[in-house]
């Protein structure tokens, strides 16, 4: 199963479902949500945390929750 | 008769409602406290018509009403209170364009409480050079609200705003969404058993764990037919509850609002390559604080130099000008030099906090968290401690109160231990004042000054303690937590000269008033102790003295600093250093210093006024603290009493020791336990006795 934490700098996908309870409520309400847009613009020093695109908001998570998001990838044009 | 009505300021954080507040207000704000928190209250009066006056208050902010912080909290409190005095006749809610649609989670909840609300679009002026395009009335009509279109930086569409909170009577209070259509039959049974009360409120009273006055949430139980949720199925209501939400923003703004994709990338990806580059990085954040402390420590001098010859010269003044006498003894000698002793200060903590504002209003400090939260990590931290660690360098109480925003209770308690060890200002003239004194002020290469070193070192010796110790702590402290980090990446911003000087004026106020008033009683404290005696040994001092020396061999005014020094060695302060001597002369001081350290447990920045104090009340020539203070001599070694060895183990000493009432007050509040704050004095103060110790033992 694909996750957030499986994607490539400059890779883009859509979300798919969020089942995990461990996920926080704060970053659906910034606009992590299923259906939404997301894009690996960088991985910090160390592979950790990770920083991202979704639905036009820069925010950055660590790599444990980004775990717990699953993703469909969307093909290259 | 005039009207006052009452305006909440909301919005998330990064949308520059702050700015938004300072235009609104100017400089006529007050900063407090919330009663009982310590959550930064900020609120005005201005005047928006002939009769009618408006009270702004400035919520913290917030991305939604979904409380995870104290400071969050505020917002929530007051929203679902109508009994607060401060409960908004009309809500602003301030957001930003580009971030529109996240911006607008929290407004179609707050729309939903029933309260006139206006919707506040700050950074227009950046619409055209980003491509976006809004359809401002289709908005207004699909969110039954005004809006208005603003610019904090160009001061452009404030008057606007101001006619439309005057016109808040005409607005609509009905919801733009019902939050209720998530489960209908839960919400149903819900309001027939609470008819009275406002739906989303019941909602938001069961999903948040505060207090809202009457409606407790444990009173919400099950009667007249509603059943209440396990707390999962609350938590799976609230995710559908956003989700309808952003289904709702997302719908709005296809219709309202276009966007140019190929105009709206640029500055951010260019920078963000070099900021956040992983070699490049991390030498710039370093090249920027390096470069921070040496202009502090290259600015401050001059203007600490004016202020300390300033105030000995009015305590000059007064001496002569009014008549003698104890008053003017307490004016000259215990208040003035106490008062200089904290003025001083005011060159540095206006300066870090100039920094310090410039690199948060740019969005530089977000790139540094995202840097450092690996590295913290192995440090029992987040990224996020990186700035309560930075803003610790001016002050441990901010410090500490920005730790709220970690959201791991774990990684919040280790930087919360942790922070005092960071160099705090109030370090900064007991280090500048013995650095100056056993340091030479030489270049090393032809370049860089020893003493800048020294105090770069020091620095540096700070920030190394805060990090080892956070290790340590993490390793010690058993605590079950699941790591959670969120951080909003914001848009690079030129600084907007106005935010960043209210800034630096509120802070450096409020630390002034703040210390002030503590340096000021204990310098008039002391100032009586060191001028009055428990005997007659005190009284007598004169005649006990002119009869143990030989007269003829000595002027008059040798006479007099020995019956002056005789006076303080018997005077109560005198007793009291002599009772402590035996402890802090393996350290390498004498009961002089004694003293200072011990006046400094209630704030550090006392120790030079204390030394200040008693040697004004010894001495009365014309000498700055400095040359007083080479002037001692050690009791028992003889010699200067601020050698190379005393001087590293002083510094040692109040690089480690927990020495700030306020810090520890502070640090009870935001664990809501004493016994973090004890750990924290005890642990410390043993620590830096042990290391000063050795410090002069090894190189006396």
């Amino acid at each position: 199963m694909l996750t957030i934490a499986s994607l490539k700098k400059g890779q883009k996908a859509i979300i798919g479902e969020m089942t995990s309870q461990d996920i926080p409520l704060k970053l659906l309400e910034m606009g992590c949500l299923p259906g939404n847009h997301v894009e690996l613009i960088q991985v910090a020093p160390f592979k950790d945390p990770l920083y991202l695109n979704i639905n036009d908001t820069f925010l950055s998570i660590r790599r444990e929750t980004a775990k717990l998001i699953h993703i469909e990838l969307i093909p290259d044009e | 008769m005039s009207k006052q009505i009452n305006i909440a300021l909301v919005g998330n954080p990064n949308t520059g409602k702050t700015s938004v507040f300072n235009n609104l207000t100017g400089l006529n704000q007050k900063v407090g406290n919330y009663p009982g928190i310590t959550v930064e209250k900020k609120e005005a009066v201005i005047k928006l018509s002939r009769n009618l006056k408006a009270h702004i208050l400035d919520l913290p902010g917030t991305y939604s009403l979904n409380a995870t912080s104290l400071d969050e909290n505020v917002v929530i409190e007051l929203l679902l209170n109508k009994n607060d005095k401060d409960y908004p006749d009309v809500v602003v809610v301030v957001s930003d364009i580009e971030n529109l649609k996240r911006n607008l989670l929290l407004f179609t909840q707050i729309k939903d409480l029933g309260l006139p609300t206006i919707l506040a679009i700050n950074m227009a002026d950046r619409m055209d050079r980003k491509g976006i395009q809004l359809d401002v009335s289709l908005l207004e009509k699909r969110l039954k609200t005004k809006v208005n279109l603003i610019s904090a930086r160009k001061n452009k569409g404030f008057t606007e705003l101001k006619q439309s909170i005057t016109d808040y009577q005409k607005l609509s209070t009905n919801p733009c969404l019902e939050a209720s259509k998530i489960d209908r039959q839960y919400f149903e049974s819900l309001k027939k058993a609470y008819p009275k009360q406002d739906l989303y409120k019941l909602w938001l009273v069961i999903t948040q764990d505060v207090n809202f006055g009457k409606t407790n949430r444990n009173k919400i139980t099950s009667q007249n037919g509603f059943k209440p949720k396990s707390d999962s199925e609350i938590k799976r209501l609230q995710q559908k509850e956003t989700i309808k939400r952003y289904q709702f923003i997302n719908e709005t703004l296809k219709e309202t609002l276009t966007k140019d994709l190929a105009l709206a990338k640029g500055l951010r990806a260019s920078i963000d390559r070099l900021l956040i580059h992983k070699v490049w990085g991390y030498v710039i954040f370093l090249a920027i604080l390096f470069l921070i402390f040496q202009t502090i420590y290259d600015w401050s001098t001059y203007p600490m130099d004016f202020i300390d010859e300033s105030f000995l010269a009015l305590s000059e003044y007064v001496k002569n000008v009014f008549p003698l006498g104890m008053l003017s003894d307490l004016i000259s000698e215990g208040i003035i030099p106490g008062i200089g002793g904290i003025v001083i200060f005011v060159p540095q903590i206006a300066l870090l906090f100039l920094f310090i504002s410039i690199l948060e209003e740019t969005g530089y400090m977000s790139r540094v968290v995202f840097l450092m939260d690996r590295i913290m990590r192995k440090f029992g931290m987040s990224g996020k401690s990186i700035v309560p660690l930075v803003s610790g360098t001016a002050c441990a109480i901010p410090a500490v109160m920005a730790a709220r925003n970690i959201e791991s209770w774990k990684e919040r308690l280790v930087t919360i231990l942790v922070v005092p060890f960071t160099t705090c200002s109030a370090r900064l003239p007991v280090y500048l004042i013995i650095i100056g004194l056993v340091i030479p002020d030489e270049r090393w290469l032809g370049v860089f000054n020893y003493q800048g070193i020294t105090l770069m070192l020091l620095y540096l010796l700070g920030f190394v303690t805060a990090i080892g110790s956070g290790w340590l702590a993490s390793k010690m402290l058993k605590i079950e937590f699941k790591s959670y980090f969120v951080v909003e990446m914001p848009d690079y911003k030129m600084p907007i000269f106005k935010n960043v000087f209210y800034t630096v004026i509120e802070k450096t106020k409020s630390f002034v008033f703040g210390a002030g008033k503590i340096i000021l009683a204990i310098s008039i404290i002391l100032w009586v102790l060191a001028s009055y005696g428990p005997t007659d040994d005190f009284d007598n001092a004169e005649s006990i003295v002119t009869a143990s020396l030989d007269v003829t061999e000595l002027t008059q005014e040798e006479i007099n600093t020995e019956i002056s020094s005789y006076k303080l060695k018997n005077s109560y302060i005198g007793y009291a250093g002599r009772a402590i001597e035996p402890a802090v002369i393996p350290l390498g001081y004498d009961w002089k210093i004694g003293i200072a350290i011990i006046a400094s447990f209630a704030a550090r920045e006392v120790f030079v006024g204390t030394l200040a104090t008693i040697y004004s009340v010894e001495n009365d020539d014309e000498q700055t603290i400095k040359s007083r203070m080479a002037a001692e001599t050690n009791p028992v070694l003889g010699g200067p009493l601020f050698t190379f060895a005393s001087g590293i183990s002083l510094l040692l000493f109040y690089a480690f020791a927990m020495q700030c009432m306020s810090t520890l007050a502070i640090v009870r509040r935001e664990t809501g336990t004493w016994k973090w704050p004890m750990i924290q004095l005890f642990g410390m103060s043993g620590f830096a006795y042990v290391v000063a110790l050795i410090a002069f033992q090894i190189l006396k």
